[in-house]
C-alpha cells in the first residue's frame, strides 16, 4: 500500500505512467496479494475448515455411509454421557469466573509500576508454553494420597491420615485438583489477553479521573472495566471454547475418574475406534461452544462508540 | 525524605498510606508468584528424589536425597526417546510448513491493499474458535484413506494448520516494521521485487520470524489431543505419555511432568517481546 502511494506521488500523471509498465506483468500485478495469500488459505481450508464441516458428515452417518441420527441416540444413552456433560459444565462454571477475576488482578498488578515487574511478568506468563498434560502431571505430585499437599497438611497437624483427593469416588477432590491445575496453566493466557486490552486504553482517561479525585478502585470500576468489556468478551469466547475441550489435565489427574466430553471423544476414537460416536461427541462440543460464543456476543454487546475508543 | 517527613506531617500520612498500598500490591504479586512457582518446585523435588523416597510419607518439603534415577528411568523407558525425536521432527516440520505458507500471506497483509483483506484478517483472528477436538476425527479418516495415519507428516500437517493463522498475523506485523522505503531503495538500485524481499525485507525480519517459528514449535510440542487421535504406534512425546498414563509407575509420570515443564521457561524467555502479538486480542 505504502509502496503504491509512494509510486503515484513520484509520478503524478498516473494515467501516463501506468500503461508504460504495460504488458502481461502489469495486468497480473493486482493479483499478487491473492497469489501470496492463496497457498495459506487453501491449506487452512483443507486442513481446518473442511474437517470442521466434515465432522458433521461423520457424526450423522453410519460407518457404511448412510445418513442417520443413530449416533446421537447412542450418545445420549452412553454410560458416562450425563456425567461427562455435568463435569464439563461444572469445571467451566468454576474455572472461568475464577480465572478472569484473578487474571484481572494480575493484569492490573503487572501494569502498575512495581519493582521487578519484568520478573513477575516472566514467571506469570511461563505456563503459556506448557501443555495441559504437563500441568496435570505437575499437580499430580501435589494431590496424590501420598503427595505434597497431604504431607504439608500432616506436617502442620491439620489431618491425621492422608486424604484421598484423587479417589475415583471423591468428586469434590477430583474437581478441586483439576480446577487448580487448569487455572494454574491457563490463567497466563487470560492475563495476557486482558493486558493487551488494558494497554489499548488511553492513559489520559485514568489520569483525568484521578485529577477529579477518583480512588484507584473507583477508577478501575468506572474507567478500566467498562473500556475493557470488548477485550473481556473476546477473551471469554476464546477461553470458554478451550475450556469445553479440557482433556489431558483431566486424564493425568483423574484417569477415567472424572469423565468429560473431550476424554469421551478421545476414548471412542482411540480405544473403541468408533469414529461415528467420537464425531458425535465432537459435534456436541462444537454446538456447545458455539452457543456459548453466541451468548457472550448477545449479553456482552458493546455500543459501537465504546468499542472504537 | 526524612526532612520532608519532619517538616510536613500531612506528607507523612500520605507517604504511609501510599506505602501501605504498595506493600499490599507487592504482597499480592509475591503470593501469585508463589502460586505459579511452588508446583514447579514440588515436581522438581519429586522428579529428582530417589525412587524409594517417592513412597515416603509424609514427604519432606525440602530436598533430602537428590538423584537422577527417575529422570534416567523416564528417558530410557521403552519408546520415550523415539517419541521425543518424533516430537522434534513434528515440531520442525510444523515450523517449516507454517513459515513457508505463512510468510507470503503475511507479506500480502503487510504491504498490499486488496479486496477481501479485512475478511481474511477477521477469519485468521477467529480461527482459534474452532475446537481442535472437532477437526481431528475427520482428518483421521482422511489420513487413513491416504495411508498417512500414524505418521510424523500427518501430525505435522494438522499442527501447521493450527499454527498457520498465528504465523501469518505475526509475520505481517513483523514485515510492517520493515520500512517499505528500504525495499524501494533496493529496487531503484536494480534488484527485482523478489530480490528486494529476499535481500532487504527477510534479513531485517529475522528476530520476529524466529519468534513466529518458536511459537509454531511450542504449539506443536505441547499439542496433545490431535497427536493422541492421529497416532498409535508412532506417538509424539505427549501422546506417548498419555498412552502410558494409566499403567506407568508414578515416578515415570513425575519425571515426564518435569521434562515437559522446564522447556517452557526457556521458550517464554525468548518469546517475551511477542506475547501480546501472539496471545493478545486486537492491538497490532
Amino acid at each position: 500500500m505504502a509502496a503504491d502511494q509512494a509510486a503515484s506521488a513520484a509520478a503524478p500523471p498516473r494515467a501516463a505512467r501506468r500503461p508504460a509498465r504495460g504488458g502481461a506483468a502489469a495486468r497480473l500485478r493486482p493479483l499478487t496479494p491473492y497469489l501470496l495469500m492463496a497457498p495459506a488459505m487453501l491449506f487452512l481450508a483443507y486442513f481446518l475448515f473442511w474437517p470442521a464441516i466434515g465432522a458433521f458428515g461423520v457424526a450423522f452417518q453410519t460407518a457404511a455411509g448412510q445418513w442417520t441420527f443413530a449416533n446421537f441416540q447412542a450418545l445420549v444413552r452412553d454410560t458416562d454421557f450425563g456425567l461427562a456433560v455435568r463435569n464439563t459444565f461444572l469445571l467451566l462454571a468454576i474455572i472461568i469466573p475464577l480465572e478472569f477475576a484473578v487474571a484481572l488482578a494480575m493484569a492490573v498488578l503487572a501494569q502498575s509500576r512495581l519493582r521487578g515487574r519484568g520478573f513477575f511478568l516472566y514467571v506469570w506468563s511461563f505456563p503459556l508454553a506448557i501443555s495441559d498434560l504437563a500441568a496435570g502431571l505437575v499437580w499430580l505430585s501435589i494431590f496424590t494420597s501420598h503427595g505434597y499437599l497431604n504431607s504439608a497438611l500432616q506436617d502442620v497437624h491439620v489431618i491425621q491420615h492422608p486424604i484421598g483427593f484423587l479417589d475415583y469416588d471423591n468428586v469434590p477432590g477430583l474437581i478441586l485438583a483439576v480446577v487448580l491445575a487448569e487455572t494454574w496453566r491457563s490463567i497466563s493466557l487470560v492475563m495476557v489477553v486482558i493486558m493487551s486490552g488494558i494497554q489499548s486504553i488511553p492513559t489520559e482517561l485514568g489520569e483525568a479521573a484521578a485529577i477529579l479525585g477518583a480512588s484507584a478502585w473507583k477508577r478501575f470500576t468506572t474507567v478500566t472495566l467498562p473500556l475493557l468489556k470488548p477485550t473481556l468478551q473476546v477473551g471469554l469466547m476464546l477461553r470458554t471454547t478451550t475450556a469445553f475441550q479440557v482433556f489431558a489435565v483431566v486424564l493425568a489427574l483423574t484417569g477415567s475418574g472424572l469423565p468429560v466430553l473431550a476424554t469421551k471423544t478421545a476414548s471412542w476414537a482411540y480405544g473403541a475406534r468408533n469414529y461415528q460416536m467420537a464425531a458425535a461427541y465432537a459435534v456436541l462440543l462444537l454446538m456447545l461452544s458455539s452457543l456459548a460464543t453466541l451468548a457472550y456476543l448477545t449479553f456482552l454487546r458493546t455500543p459501537r462508540e465504546v468499542f472504537q475508543r | 525524605m526524612t526532612d520532608a517527613v519532619a517538616t510536613r506531617p500531612a506528607a507523612v500520612v500520605r507517604a504511609r498510606h501510599v506505602d501501605g498500598g504498595r506493600l499490599l500490591l507487592y504482597g499480592c504479586a509475591i503470593l501469585i508468584t508463589l502460586f505459579m512457582l511452588t508446583p514447579v518446585y514440588l515436581i522438581a523435588l519429586a522428579a529428582f528424589s530417589t525412587p524409594e523416597a517417592i513412597f515416603d510419607y509424609p514427604h519432606p518439603l525440602v530436598p533430602t536425597s537428590i538423584s537422577l534415577d527417575n529422570i534416567r528411568f523416564f528417558l530410557t523407558f521403552q519408546g520415550i526417546l523415539p517419541a521425543l525425536l518424533r516430537s522434534l521432527a513434528v515440531g520442525g516440520l510444523t515450523v517449516v510448513l507454517s513459515l513457508v505458507l505463512g510468510c507470503p500471506a503475511g507479506y500480502a497483509l503487510a504491504r498490499y491493499w486488496f479486496r477481501g483483506k479485512d475478511a481474511a484478517q477477521l477469519v485468521l483472528v477467529n480461527v482459534r474458535a474452532i475446537p481442535m477436538v472437532i477437526i481431528s476425527i475427520p482428518l483421521l479418516v482422511t489420513f487413513i484413506e491416504w495411508n498417512l495415519n500414524d505418521t510424523v507428516v500427518s501430525v505435522a500437517l494438522v499442527h501447521a494448520a493450527i499454527t498457520l493463522p498465528l504465523t501469518i498475523l505475526i509475520s505481517a506485523s513483523v514485515f510492517l516494521r520493515v520500512p517499505a522505503e528500504l525495499e524501494e531503495a533496493a529496487m531503484s538500485l536494480g534488484t527485482s521485487k523478489v530480490g528486494a524481499v529476499i535481500r532487504v525485507v527477510l534479513p531485517n525480519s529475522v528476530p520476529g520470524l524466529a519468534a513466529a517459528a518458536l511459537f509454531a514449535f511450542v504449539t506443536s510440542w505441547n499439542e496433545v489431543f490431535v497427536a493422541v487421535i492421529l497416532t498409535l504406534r508412532n506417538p509424539t512425546l505427549p501422546a506417548a505419555l498419555v498412552q502410558q498414563l494409566s499403567d506407568s509407575p508414578i515416578a515415570f509420570r513425575f519425571a515426564g511432568g518435569l521434562c515437559l515443564t522446564v522447556p517452557a521457561f526457556v521458550f517464554i524467555f525468548f518469546m517475551r517481546p511477542y506475547l501480546f502479538n501472539a496471545f493478545g486480542v486486537g492491538g497490532k
